[in-house]
C-alpha cells in the first residue's frame, strides 16, 4: 500500500487568489492512498520544503504529489527535495494549477477550484504508479565544436580556451572575422570595428587551445551529448597552409579579377585571394570556379611565382572526423535582399545601396580608402537618404520581425556622413526608433542634435532616377503630407536574415529552428543560449537578429554552459528515456523515422526458438540521445515501445483517476 | 476564343475611341466578343465610397449574367477591371458574401465566371499567335512610355503583372516593333480625380511629372489601357503646358489602337483621328513605312 502526501501551494495569490487551496486539500484527504494533505503559502520556500520533508519523516509517505506551478518551473526542486529525505526523486508528481488552472480560469473561482481538484485527484493517482528512476552516467570527451568563425564564434571559443579547454573553430569562409570584419565603426561608441576585432581574431588564432579549421564546414554530426561525432570537410585551398609564408606575391600576380564578396560587389579580388588584408590566417586559397588554370587547365602563374612552392593544384578536400563533447553554433547571418521592392528600384539603381555596402564605401580599408563615393559616378554625395525597416516589419514582403539593429546602424552611418562630408544632408525614413540599449538613445539624439540628421516618420513609396539624382519620396506621416526628397544617394538599412543554408546545418545538428529559419533556444528567458539538444549551444544572430554586444554576450553565455558541460568526466542522464519491450517489438522501424534525436536505431536480435537459431531487428534506444519526447511511444503500432514515468500504465491511471 | 464584353461607361462616350479600337483588332485577332446584355454601371468611385455591399454588387450582376453565358469576362477600362475584380475575389473567398450578393442581385453568381483585364487577354492571344504574318506596319518610329495608371495592376494580391514595374504593355507593344522605354512613372496616379475635384493645380502638377518623366526617357507618346487616364492625359496636356509654361506634344494612345494600326486597320476606324493631341503626326510616321519595310 502506497502512501501518498499532498502538498497544496498558494504562490501568494497567484493560485490562492483563484482557487480555493484550503478546499483543494480538504479533498485530496479523501482520494486512495491519501495519507497526509496540506496546503501552505509558498511551497518551494525553505520552510515549504522542510514541511515535506518532516512530513515524509513522520507519516512514512512514499509518494508526494506537490499541486503548484509548471513542473518546468519546480519539478527539479521538489525532486531534490525528496531526495534529501531519502525518497527516488521520480516519486514526486507534480499536478500544474497555476498555468494550467489559476491564470486561466481567473474569473472562475468555483471551478476553478474543481479543476484543482481533479488536477490533484490525476496526479494522486499517477504517484502510486510512479517507479524508482536512477540516472546513468555517459563519459565527456574535452573538446569543443564552434560552429563559425565570426565575433560569436570567437569569442566563445576564446572563452572556452582561457577556461583550459580544446577547441575547434569551423568557418567556411577563407579567413575568420564574420561579417563584424566588414564593418567601419561601432555603435554607440563610434570605435572602429576592426581595431576591437582584428586583436581578438589574433587571440584565437595564436591560442595554444584553439584550432581554426577555415574553408571548411560541418558534413554530419552523429553522437550525443558529450560525444558528438563531428564529420568536418576541409574544403581543398589549393594553398599549403605549412609551406605558404602570406607574402601575397600570387594574388598581385593572379590574371582573373572577380567581384570580392567581401567587398560586396564594390571592388575586384582575384583567383587567388585572401578575403581581406588582415585576414585569419593570411593564407589565399584559389576559388576554382574562376581559376583559369581550373577552368582551362592553362595558366599557372601563381604557382610559378610562388617563392615558396606553396601552390598545389592537385589538393583535395579532406574529412576529419572528431569526437567533441559540447558544440556551440554561430554560424551568423545574412543580409535581407532588397530586389524584391518594386518601390526601391528591384536593385536595378547602382546608388540605391545596402548598409553594409555603406560600411565598405566609409571604410578606411574599403575600396574608396574610406573617401565616401557613390558607386555609379564616383561622385562625392551631399544629399542621402536612409530608409530603415527594409525587409524587416513587412509581412507581405519581408519578414515579420524587428531586425532590432537598424535604427542604431542608420544612426551611426547619418553620424559617419556628417563627420567625412561637412556640408552634407542625410534623412532617414523609419517607422519607429528603437534604441533599447546601453548608451543607444544619447547616441540616437546626437545623431540629431549634434549631426543634423533629419529623421522623417513615414515610409518610401517610390524612388525613381531623375538626371543624375534618385528622387525620393514618402510620406511624413507627423505632418501628414508627402515629402520628395532629391538623393545622391540612397542606403537601404535591411534586415538581417538567416544563413540561407540555416535549416540544412539544423537538420545536420539535430536542433529546432523557426519560421524565418533561426535556431530555437531551449526557453527564451530562462534557457537563452541552450537548444533543445544536450550539448548544443548558440551563440549570435543563428539565433536572430543581434547587435555586437548583444552577440558577444551570448556567447560568453554558451560558452560558460559548455564550459559546466565539459569541466566534468562524466554527466548523469535524464532516466526518462524510452524503453523497448523486445519480446513484441517487430522492428518494422517507424520509431526509428519518427524520432527527431535520431536516438533510436534497429538492430538484430540472435535467439532460439524451438530449436533452431532466428535472427530478427528489434528497436533499440540510446540514452543519450533520448530527450524523453515520447513521439516513438505515439507511432509504435504494436505498443511496443514506451517512455519511462510516462507509461501506459501511469497514463491511463490518470485518465481513469479523472472519468472513473 | 471567346468573351463576353464590358465595355463600361466611358467606352461609348469619352473612351470611344477605345471601344472601337477594340472591337476592331478583336475581329482581326479572332477574339468573338459578346456585349453583355443590359450591363449596368460597375459602380467606379461612386459606389465603393458609398457602401460596400452596392460596390460588390453592382459588378456582380454583370459577371452573373456572363457566367450563365459561361463566358469569362472582357473588361476594357481598368476601373471597371478593378471593381469586377474586386467582386470576384470577394465572392471566391466568402461563402456569406456569395450569399449575400446573390439575394441583392437576384441572381446566382457562383465566382466562376472571371473578370480580366482586356490587356491581359490580348498580351495572351498576341504572345500564342503566328502574328507576325498579319503586322501590316511595324510600330518601329514609336517609342512609347506605357502607362498603366493606378488601378490596373493593383493590388498586389489580386494583380496579373508586377505593381510596381509592370511589363505585359511593354512587351506586347515590343512584338509590334514599338521600342517601348524603361521609365519611373508606370504605375503613377493620373491625377485624374484631384482634376473632378476642388483642387485641380494638384492634378496639374502630378500629370507634369508624368510628362516629364516620359520625356526624360526618351519616349515620344504614351500608352495606356485606362479611359481616365487617357481622358487626363490627352484632354490636359495643353492645360499642363500652359500652366508650367513648357511643351510636351506627346501623343497618348490606347494600345488597342497601337495594336490595331500594326495590323493595317485604317486609322480612322480607331479613331486615332479624335485625339486632342494631335496623334496623326506620328501615325503618318507608321504608315509611311510601308512597303519594303512590312514585317
Amino acid at each position: 500500500m502506497k502512501r501518498v502526501g499532498v502538498f497544496v501551494c498558494h504562490c501568494g495569490t497567484n493560485i490562492a487568489g483563484t482557487v480555493d487551496c484550503a478546499k483543494v486539500a480538504e479533498a485530496a484527504k479523501d482520494f486512495p492512498n491519501v495519507e497526509y494533505s496540506v496546503d501552505y503559502k509558498y511551497m518551494c520556500s525553505e520552510p515549504g520544503q522542510e514541511m515535506i520533508k518532516q512530513a515524509i519523516q513522520e507519516h512514512k509517505l512514499d509518494r508526494i504529489v506537490v499541486a503548484s506551478c509548471s513542473p518546468r518551473m519546480h519539478e527539479p526542486t521538489f525532486r531534490n527535495c525528496v531526495e534529501k529525505a531519502g525518497l527516488n526523486p521520480y516519486y514526486v508528481e507534480m499536478a500544474n494549477i497555476r498555468e494550467h488552472c489559476s491564470w486561466v480560469h481567473p474569473n472562475e473561482k468555483e471551478r476553478a477550484t474543481e479543476k484543482a481538484i481533479d488536477l490533484v485527484k490525476m496526479a494522486v493517482a499517477k504517484a502510486v504508479k510512479n517507479q524508482p528512476l536512477q540516472k546513468t552516467t555517459i563519459p565527456v570527451t574535452d573538446r569543443a565544436l564552434v560552429i563559425g568563425g565570426g565575433i560569436a564564434g570567437i569569442q566563445a571559443a576564446l572563452d572556452l580556451a582561457n577556461a583550459g579547454h580544446v577547441v575547434d573553430i569551423v568557418e567556411r569562409e577563407p579567413s575568420i572575422g564574420g561579417k563584424m570584419a566588414q564593418l567601419d565603426k561601432t555603435f554607440p561608441t563610434l570605435d572602429c570595428s576592426a581595431c576591437i576585432l582584428t586583436p581578438k581574431m589574433v587571440d584565437a588564432a595564436g591560442h595554444p587551445n584553439i584550432n581554426l579549421l577555415t574553408y571548411s564546414e560541418v558534413e554530419k554530426v552523429d553522437g550525443f551529448v558529450g560525444n558528438f561525432d563531428v564529420t568536418i570537410r576541409q574544403r581543398a585551398r589549393s594553398v599549403k597552409m605549412d609551406v605558404c609564408t602570406g607574402c601575397g606575391i600570387c594574388m598581385e600576380k593572379c590574371p582573373v579579377k572577380v567581384d570580392s564578396e567581401f567587398e560586396l560587389g564594390l571592388a575586384k579580388r582575384r583567383a587567388i585571394y585572401t578575403p581581406f588584408p588582415q585576414a585569419i590566417p593570411n593564407k589565399p586559397v584559389i576559388d576554382r570556379e574562376h581559376c583559369t588554370y581550373f577552368i582551362k587547365g592553362k595558366c599557372g602563374i601563381c604557382s610559378k611565382v610562388c617563392p615558396a612552392g606553396a601552390i598545389d593544384y592537385t589538393q583535395q578536400d579532406e574529412l576529419i572526423t572528431r569526437r567533441y563533447g559540447a558544440i556551440i553554433v554561430a554560424t551568423g547571418f545574412t543580409l535581407f535582399d532588397h530586389s524584391v521592392y518594386g518601390e526601391y528600384g528591384y536593385g536595378k539603381y547602382p546608388d540605391v545601396i545596402t548598409g553594409l555596402q555603406f560600411e565598405r564605401l566609409i571604410n578606411a580599408s574599403g575600396p574608396t580608402m574610406g573617401k565616401l563615393k557613390r558607386p555609379s559616378d564616383h561622385k562625392e554625395p551631399k544629399n542621402i537618404v536612409i530608409i530603415t525597416c527594409v525587409g524587416s516589419r513587412d509581412e507581405t514582403k519581408g519578414k515579420s520581425y524587428c531586425s532590432r539593429t537598424c535604427c542604431m546602424y542608420s544612426a551611426k552611418h547619418a553620424s559617419l556622413i556628417r563627420d567625412k562630408i561637412k556640408d552634407s544632408k542625410v534623412y532617414i525614413f523609419y517607422m519607429d526608433m528603437r534604441t533599447p540599449g546601453k548608451g543607444y538613445e544619447e547616441f540616437y539624439d546626437r545623431s540629431r542634435e549634434v549631426y543634423g540628421t533629419q529623421y522623417i516618420r513615414g515610409r518610401v513609396s517610390k524612388i525613381y532616377p531623375q538626371n543624375d539624382k534618385l528622387i525620393v519620396r514618402g510620406e511624413d506621416t507627423l505632418l501628414s503630407q508627402p515629402v520628395e526628397v532629391e538623393a545622391d544617394l540612397v542606403i537601404l538599412a535591411t534586415a538581417m536574415v538567416a544563413q540561407p543554408d540555416a535549416d540544412k546545418l539544423a537538420q545536420k545538428i539535430g536542433i529546432g529552428y523557426d519560421k524565418d529559419n533561426f535556431y530555437t533556444e531551449a526557453h527564451p528567458k530562462l534557457a537563452p543560449v541552450e537548444t533543445h539538444t544536450q550539448g548544443v549551444y548558440l551563440a549570435g544572430a543563428c539565433q536572430g537578429p543581434k547587435d555586437i554586444p548583444d552577440s558577444v554576450a551570448q556567447a560568453s553565455a554558451a560558452a560558460a554552459k559548455a564550459c559546466a558541460l565539459l569541466s566534468k568526466p562524466e554527466i548523469l542522464t535524464e532516466p526518462i528515456v524510452s524503453e523497448v519491450d523486445e519480446k513484441t517489438c517487430a522492428g518494422c522501424g517507424t520509431c526509428v523515422l519518427i524520432c527527431p534525436y535520431k536516438a533510436i536505431d534497429l538492430k538484430t536480435l540472435t535467439e532460439r526458438i524451438a530449436g533452431k537459431t532466428v535472427e530478427r531487428k528489434v528497436a533499440t534506444v540510446n540514452e543519450g540521445l533520448c530527450q524523453g519526447c515520447g513521439a516513438c511511444t505515439v507511432a509504435c503500432r504494436s505498443g511496443s515501445i514506451y517512455l519511462k514515468h510516462y507509461t501506459d500504465e501511469q497514463i491511463l491511471a490518470e485518465v481513469n483517476a479523472l472519468c472513473l | 476564343m471567346k468573351y463576353a464584353y464590358y465595355p463600361g461607361c466611358s467606352l461609348s462616350s469619352t473612351g470611344i475611341e477605345y471601344d472601337m479600337s477594340t472591337r476592331e483588332i478583336a475581329k482581326v485577332l479572332g477574339i468573338e466578343l459578346w456585349e453583355i446584355p443590359e450591363w449596368n454601371c460597375c459602380g467606379a468611385s461612386s459606389a465603393h465610397l458609398t457602401d460596400h455591399l452596392l460596390a460588390l454588387a453592382l459588378p456582380a450582376r454583370n459577371l452573373a449574367i456572363a457566367e450563365e453565358a459561361g463566358l469569362d469576362v472582357a473588361i476594357p477600362c481598368a476601373a471597371c477591371y478593378a471593381r469586377s475584380k474586386a467582386t470576384e475575389v470577394a465572392v471566391n473567398e466568402s461563402e456569406e458574401m456569395k450569399k449575400t450578393i446573390q439575394e441583392v442581385i437576384e441572381r446566382k453568381y457562383e465566382g466562376k465566371s472571371k473578370a480580366r483585364s482586356l490587356l491581359e487577354i490580348i498580351g495572351e492571344n498576341v504572345q500564342r499567335d503566328s502574328i507576325k504574318e498579319r503586322v501590316h506596319f511595324l510600330l518601329s518610329e514609336l517609342k512609347p512610355a506605357c502607362y498603366y495608371g493606378c488601378l490596373l495592376v493593383r493590388p498586389t494580391r489580386t494583380a496579373f503583372d508586377d505593381p510596381e514595374d509592370p511589363q505585359s504593355m511593354d512587351q506586347l507593344l515590343r512584338v509590334f516593333g514599338a521600342e517601348t522605354v524603361d521609365w519611373s512613372h508606370k504605375t503613377e496616379c493620373c491625377g485624374a480625380s484631384h482634376e473632378t475635384s476642388a483642387k485641380p493645380e494638384i492634378g496639374l502638377t502630378i500629370m507634369q511629372k508624368i510628362f516629364a518623366a516620359a520625356q526624360n526617357a526618351g519616349a515620344n507618346c504614351l500608352v495606356t489601357a485606362c479611359p481616365l487616364c487617357m481622358n487626363n492625359l490627352d484632354m490636359r496636356q495643353n492645360e499642363v503646358e500652359k500652366h508650367f509654361n513648357t511643351k510636351y506634344n506627346l501623343p497618348v494612345f490606347y494600345f488597342t489602337e497601337l495594336v490595331g494600326l500594326a495590323l493595317g486597320i485604317e486609322p480612322a476606324k480607331l479613331g486615332l483621328n479624335k485625339h486632342f493631341v494631335d496623334a496623326m503626326p506620328l501615325v503618318q510616321q507608321v504608315l509611311n513605312r510601308k512597303g519594303g519595310e512590312q514585317a
